[in-house]
């Protein structure tokens, strides 16, 4: 983290002269590409196939972009980041999103000079320890080794949690998510901290899950979404809408499956001015009046892109929980599309 | 004859048959007593070592044995060893496209670098084993054109114009050789920025012959990205090792401390920083638009610190030169760069053989630290897409395994291939 915010600052330095990124959207349909940062992988957030196809779910988010603006949602230059290089990744021009399980935070959006466009993955900090070990919540785990992911806020989460209960830890640093498996099961570090979806997926890779158990602590709020680069808000705007129209399709029921048939026009306005069949919504972030019904049916609603990616039929396995629409008392809200 | 006899108690008269040795002195016996059993010492090591060799057969060899070859996920090895100790091979089967050539080299086209490849052994060998025909190295000089067409894909005319530039380059150099070996250098390289810069404008026209499907850097990957910089660093660092060695030496001050100043700098940072300046750094001093290809960025940085350690290595064996032969030379009344080309660098070289071989081993092996900045060579591979995959997450033996197998064939080659040339080279009677 100490290195984001050096680089971050270099960036403030780097970037004055650098508003050249004015205008994100020229850039990519002269391109013809869109330029998305994502993981270099993370189970059921972005991986590629055997095939090299990426697949995921914040893929997903880069896919409806690029069929909003681009009109293909195979039109995306991946470029593979990890913690440390995310940043400088976007604030170098070299991507035009990053859609990276990247927690929005103060700084991040401040000083590092981003904007979060929406949050895609309302996750939280949590706690795994093998059942062995008889442990029930983090409080008890004074003097425990801990494995981490560096450069990620969950260091910073870990270190303020201990603090505040005044217990003490040792870190064991790790690079990735991958890395810390077999770490942690070889008993490098009695207990894996990261994002609560990372410790289902990662338990649920695990040859018997049921020996680990998940302490019922989260100690955080993780919101994670896509980013932009400061100063140009239309990119940003056309990025969180295209974000939006996949939350709203979910509740207004719009499918990939029913998405032409709604697309001919139905009784709903709201619907209707999604689908581009009623009102100006599209010229007014730069796009056709059908961007969100190709954004839409790129991948499915973001119930559909969910359940494909990490719900609860998949290998990892995550309940809905925060990530509900508000209907369901989740957190997911979409602002009226009008 | 037979009256003499009589004298004599016993004469034998034909020849014994010859015995075996005795047991213990002979076969495997001897051998074990000798080599595994000569004191007690040695004993109880052997009996040690024998004992944590069969265990680790015994612990090993069930896993090798068990292991399966063609399930499609990791959850489903586990179905079917069924609490058996087995290894989970299938992950090696499904995605040795990926560990070789990256995730995004199109899959029609993998023939490119596998001939690219094996081009490369055959260009190697007239320069590895000086036995073969010298007309050889023709194909050591087109290589890197072939290469880079193969590889890169696009037309052909790319790899053309720069092969023209180098040869019109190398014949400006020969004419203006005689009036002084930098001028020479220093003509040579004007005409073939020249020739480039006409190929450039010539080449649009031209765009259309000979195309392969152009493959952009940031899709290579796998051990294939190892490879090539692995190869392109140490042949471009040899010779920019020897002019800094060269430089370290020479008397002029500007020159000695240039070579001082980026040999010390370059030594003094991990590669690791520079390879963080090649991805991180860089891009804030370009403009968004003109994004350096980041290969080209790698090489460069990858070079510049291989190149310092073998200008120090190739330093040691000028050092180790007695001062006599620098002063033959200039008795023969040969300028510098022919003292150089013909009396102290082929001995100097000859010494370094096994330090210039070591950098180039571990260069090779540093190349998996360009999994750090975000590229998929070979264990960037691993470490990101495939244990990010649904399928493979937690497959980890089988493989860093077949990682630490292809690194280690290549290596071992290499080092068996410098012994094998130290004893070619040896004109000393030991």
């Amino acid at each position: 983290m100490k290195k984001s915010v050096f680089l971050g600052a270099l960036t403030v330095a780097g970037l004055t002269a650098g508003a050249a990124a004015a205008a994100t959207l020229d850039d990519v349909k002269s391109r013809g590409k869109l330029n998305c940062g994502v993981t270099t992988g993370l189970v059921g957030f972005a991986a590629p196939d055997a095939n090299g196809e990426w697949q995921g779910f914040d893929v997903a988010v880069c896919r409806a972009v690029a069929a909003a603006v681009l009109g293909d949602p195979t039109a995306v230059e991946f470029v593979p980041t990890t913690g440390k290089t995310r940043f400088t990744a976007l604030a170098s021009g070299e991507i035009d999103l990053l859609a990276r399980n990247t927690t929005w935070t103060f700084s991040r959006d401040t000083d590092l000079k981003f904007d979060f466009v929406g949050v895609n993955y309302y996750d939280g900090q949590g706690f795994m320890v093998p059942k062995a070990l008889g442990v029930t919540s983090a409080k008890e785990l004074d003097g425990a080794t801990v494995c981490i992911q560096t450069g990620t806020t969950t260091e910073l989460n870990l270190a303020d949690f201990f603090r505040t209960n005044n217990i003490e830890y040792t870190p064991v640093p790790i690079e990735t998510n991958a890395e810390a498996q077999p770490l942690y099961l070889e008993g490098a570090c009695d207990v894996y901290t990261t994002d609560a979806s990372g410790l289902a997926a990662t338990r649920a890779a695990f040859e018997t899950p049921g020996d680990h158990v998940i302490l019922p602590e989260i100690i955080s709020k993780e919101p994670l979404g896509p980013l932009v680069r400061h100063g140009d808000n239309e990119w940003g705007d056309i990025a969180s809408w295209t974000l939006m129209a996949l939350i709203a399709a979910e509740e207004y029921g719009i499918t990939s499956a029913n998405i032409e048939e709604m697309s001919a026009g139905t009784n709903n306005p709201e619907i209707n001015r999604i689908l581009g069949t009623e009102g100006e919504l599209g010229a007014m972030i730069g796009l056709d009046a059908e961007w969100a019904k190709r954004a839409i049916a790129a991948g499915g609603n973001y119930g559909e892109i969910f359940a494909k990616n990490i719900g609860e039929e998949t290998p990892v396995g995550l309940a809905r929980g925060l990530n509900a629409q508000w209907t369901d008392g989740g957190l997911l809200y979409a602002p009226p599309f009008r | 004859m037979s009256d003499m006899h009589s004298h004599l108690a016993f004469v034998r008269t034909e020849m014994l048959a010859q015995q075996e040795p005795p047991i213990k002195e002979k076969g495997i016996v001897k051998w074990a007593r000798s080599n595994l059993f000569s004191n007690w010492m040695n004993s109880v090591l052997t009996i040690v070592a024998f004992y944590l060799i069969v265990k680790l057969i015994f612990s090993a060899g069930p896993w090798f044995a068990n292991g399966l070859w063609d399930t499609s996920s990791l959850a489903q090895c586990r179905e079917v060893l069924d609490g058996v100790r087995g290894a989970c091979f299938s992950v090696l089967t499904e995605r040795w496209q990926q560990l070789l050539f990256g995730i995004a080299y199109p899959s029609d086209q993998y023939w490119r670098p596998t001939l690219a490849f094996v081009l490369m052994l055959v260009a190697a060998a007239p320069v590895l084993f000086v036995a073969l025909p010298r007309a050889m190295l023709v194909i050591t000089a087109l290589f890197p054109f072939v290469a880079y067409w193969l590889l890169w894909g696009g037309t052909i005319m790319t790899s053309v114009f720069l092969l023209i530039g180098v040869i019109v380059g190398y014949l400006v150099f020969t004419k203006a050789e005689r009036f002084g070996f930098v001028l020479g250098l220093a003509a040579g390289l004007i005409a073939a920025v020249v020739v480039w810069k006409i190929g450039g404008v010539i080449k649009p026209s031209v765009d259309g012959i000979m195309v392969l499907e152009p493959v952009a850097s940031r899709d290579m990957g796998g051990f294939m990205l190892n490879m090539m910089l692995g190869v392109v660093c140490i042949s471009l660092s040899l010779p920019i090792g020897i002019m800094l060695a060269l430089g370290r030496q020479s008397h002029m001050p500007i020159i000695k401390g240039i070579s001082v100043v980026f040999i010390e700098f370059i030594r003094g940072v991990p590669l690791i920083t520079l390879l963080f300046v090649a991805s991180v750094v860089l891009a804030y001093f370009f403009p968004p638009e003109t994004n350096m290809d980041l290969i080209l960025r790698v090489i460069i940085m990858i070079t510049m610190f291989s190149s310092a350690y073998i200008a120090e290595v190739i330093r040691g064996g000028l050092a180790a030169l007695p001062k006599g032969q620098y002063e033959a030379a200039d008795s023969l009344g040969l300028d510098y760069a022919q003292a150089m080309r013909l009396i102290i660098l082929p001995q100097a070289l000859k010494i370094s053989i096994p330090g210039i071989v070591n950098v180039a081993v571990g260069l090779f092996k540093d190349t998996t630290l360009v999994s750090v900045i975000s590229m998929f060579d070979l264990v960037g591979m691993i470490r990101g897409p495939i244990l990010a995959s649904t399928e493979w997450n937690g497959v980890y033996w089988e493989l860093y395994g077949f990682a630490a197998l292809l690194f280690f064939v290549t290596c071992y080659s290499i080092s068996q291939y410098s012994q094998w040339l130290e004893r070619q080279l040896r004109t000393d009677h030991r």
